[in-house]
């Protein structure tokens, strides 16, 4: 190893960026030197990048005992990370109560030795950590205060959506047309081939299952009732929401994210225009339009997808099934399914606009509140179809 | 070690040509960066400033033109080649391009952990030397991205890109966006760095302040092609969008600010 120091700059020593294999190494020497009472460490070579994991193996393991000096004259070359080895060593040394003069660093790692040395401060890079018990605690303990702040600002933010909607009728000319129309082609017609297709499918399934058990007791024909009633009350207008929620509920969320992130609302707030008009209000009014057609639609082609399994599975004709049909499901059931979509779809739209409305700063928040938007819609409209349910029940509808 | 290397230009640009379409961006342009530099590259908007910066260091291919970055031509280099060369460099985007699901500190450690087989302990202490390095407080470590300044951003960025201590450092405007006190304290923050790890910095910037107060030379993009000269003698060139450049109030403002503080 060299041990003659170039006079080059610094950049042309680290000119090959440590492509040439030379190694760094440390050396105990214990005899006393310059008459003192105790060893010299040599450190010298190649303290760089890519030495450095095997430095930091060796200069942990180093047990020096008494160091007086540490000679560093031989270092040939050194990069941020072999100062902070040396000055670590150092650190250490000092630990163990030597008090060792520093002698010979090349002039030109000075200037480097001292900027590593002097971002040495005690900093935390990563969260204290806690107990087990006391982390399970505290995470169950914001889950519980963040839903309860989640359903109050829900229901705050349904109020000021609630107050100007009601505005809307006192001052037509608010409402954006343009975006309105948008929206409804958006989440309607763009929506109407999966809606038809999928409904279609649950009839199909729905008659089959139907079939199976009636044909036991050879009431084939109340497959009609069956397939009537629950696709009208229940399956359609179920379906076809949550398909909904997952598709343009998760596009509102985010698209007002996208917005929030690149500070487009507020740009709007600050040109004074409001985003619960521009951007809420066109939303929630085009589903709350789109929805009950969605799920006429729905109800409409899961009826077909019905009547022709019952045609091929238990012959029944299309013209029995329309017969029994109009005598067995009375218009109350479509009203029943067709009342709750409006409903559905102000819940689903609100949450969308809602979630993409708390997205803050960054990328990662926008599809965790997208994700968040979806999982509450569904929920909600489950949960509000079961109290529809009830209430129906009640009332004997 | 590699003399030749050492002798050479660390970045040769050679009838570099760049268009989109028929848009002719570059054509046939030179450029030496010398090692140890800090060149600073201005030009007009749509002159190809950042297009010659995503060039250099591989994120667009040019129609045609040589390019060589450490004395390896990168149009020829395997993808092996390129994982080498790219931790040999740096790259500060302009708003600092962090990795937003990260924390600060974990954004500091991605190339360290991709690239080395540190242990954990020395990734950790190096990368509270980086932080400290480039001036950040403490408690910045665990915050995420959206949760700092624009400053702050970039100081991080900075951090980043010199995690594998690299040779050359790319700056993609860096003080824009920042208030002039907190562009000085950036300039001053680059060139200390440059100076005491010997960097080369390519800088694209339009603060001339930065160019007066950090820049060695400055390489202005005009009519397709690259002028490279000190400050000193731009100023003297006739070339009408140079003079208006340098000459304009800002650069006269810049310049004498710069006067002031030399004497």
């Amino acid at each position: 190893m060299s041990e003659t120091l170039s006079t080059a700059p610094l950049a042309a020593n680290r000119a090959d960026g440590g492509q040439d294999g030379g190694a760094g190494w440390l050396r105990v020497d214990p005899a006393p030197a310059r008459g003192a009472a105790g060893g010299v460490l040599h450190l010298g070579g190649v303290w760089t990048l890519d030495t450095a994991a095997r430095l930091d193996r060796e200069t942990q393991a180093l047990e020096p005992g008494r160091i007086t000096t540490v000679d560093l004259s031989a270092m040939t070359r050194m990069d941020t990370v072999g100062c902070w080895l040396v000055h670590r060593t150092l650190a250490a040394l000092r630990m163990a109560g030597n008090e060792p003069a520093v002698d010979g660093l090349p002039d030109r790692f000075r200037g480097l030795f001292e900027e590593v040395v002097s971002a040495d401060r005690p900093t935390q890079i990563d969260a204290p950590r806690v107990g087990f018990v006391v982390e399970i605690l505290t995470r169950v303990g914001e889950a519980t205060f963040g839903l309860c702040r989640e359903a109050r600002s829900l229901t705050a933010f349904f109020g000021m959506v609630l107050v100007k909607t009601l505005r809307l009728f006192a001052q037509p000319q608010r409402l954006r047309i343009t975006s309105l129309v948008h929206h409804m082609e958006q989440t309607g017609l763009h929506a109407l081939p999966i809606i038809a297709l999928l409904s279609f499918l649950i009839g199909i399934v729905l008659a089959y299952q139907a079939a199976d058990q009636l044909r036991q007791f050879g009431a084939e024909l109340l497959a009609v009732n069956l397939l009537g009633i629950s696709i009208l009350r229940e399956l359609g207008v179920l379906i076809t929401a949550i398909i909904v929620a997952g598709r343009s509920g998760s596009a509102f969320t985010a698209q007002i994210g996208t917005m929030k992130v690149n500070q487009e609302v507020d740009a709007m707030e600050t040109l004074g225009l409001d985003p619960i008009d521009i951007l809420v209000l066109p939303r929630i009014l085009a589903l709350i339009v789109t929805l009950p057609l969605l799920v006429f639609l729905a109800n409409i082609v899961g009826l077909v997808g019905g009547g022709l399994m019952s045609w091929a599975v238990l012959g029944i004709p299309p013209s029995a099934f329309l017969l029994q049909f109009q005598e067995a499901v009375p218009i109350i059931h479509l009203w029943v399914g067709l009342i709750k979509a409006p409903v559905f779809a102000f819940v689903i739209a609100m949450v969308g606009c809602y979630e993409g409305l708390k997205v803050t700063g960054s990328a990662q928040s926008v599809g965790a509140q997208t994700t968040r938007a979806v999982v509450e819609a569904i929920f909600l409209v489950i949960l509000i179809d079961a109290a529809f349910s009830i209430l129906f029940s009640t009332i004997g509808m | 070690m590699a003399e030749a290397d050492t002798a050479g230009p660390i970045i040769r640009i050679r009838g570099l040509r760049t268009q989109f379409g028929t848009q002719v961006v570059h054509d046939g342009l030179d450029l030496d960066v010398r090692r140890g530099e800090v060149l600073g590259v201005v030009g007009g908007s749509g002159t190809g400033k950042s297009v010659l910066l995503k060039e250099v260091i591989g994120l667009m291919t040019p129609a045609a033109g040589r390019i060589e970055v450490l004395g390896r031509e990168t149009g020829r280099l395997s993808t092996r080649g390129w994982e080498e060369l790219r931790q040999r460099w740096g790259v500060l985007f302009q708003d600092g391009a962090l990795f937003s699901s990260l924390t600060v500190a974990q954004n500091v450690q991605v190339p360290m952990r991709e690239a080395t087989d540190l242990t954990e302990g020395l990734i950790g202490e190096l990368t509270r030397v980086k932080i400290g390095m480039v001036g950040l407080p403490h408690y910045a470590c665990m915050r995420y991205p959206s949760q700092l300044s624009g400053g702050m951003r970039k100081r991080a960025g900075l951090a980043r890109a010199l995690a594998l201590d690299p040779e050359l450092l790319f700056l993609d405007e860096p003080t824009a966006g920042l208030d002039p006190i907190g562009a000085a304290a950036f300039d001053d923050l680059i060139r200390g760095l440059q100076r005491s790890l010997g960097l080369t910095v390519v800088m694209i910037t339009h603060d001339l302040d930065s160019l007066a107060a950090i820049c060695d030379r400055i390489a202005v993009l005009v009519d397709r092609k690259v002028v490279v000269d000190t400050m000193e003698n731009l100023l003297k060139m006739d070339h009408p969008w140079i003079r208006d450049y340098f000459h304009g109030p800002r650069g006269r403002a810049a310049r004498s600010a710069q006067a002031g503080t030399a004497t």
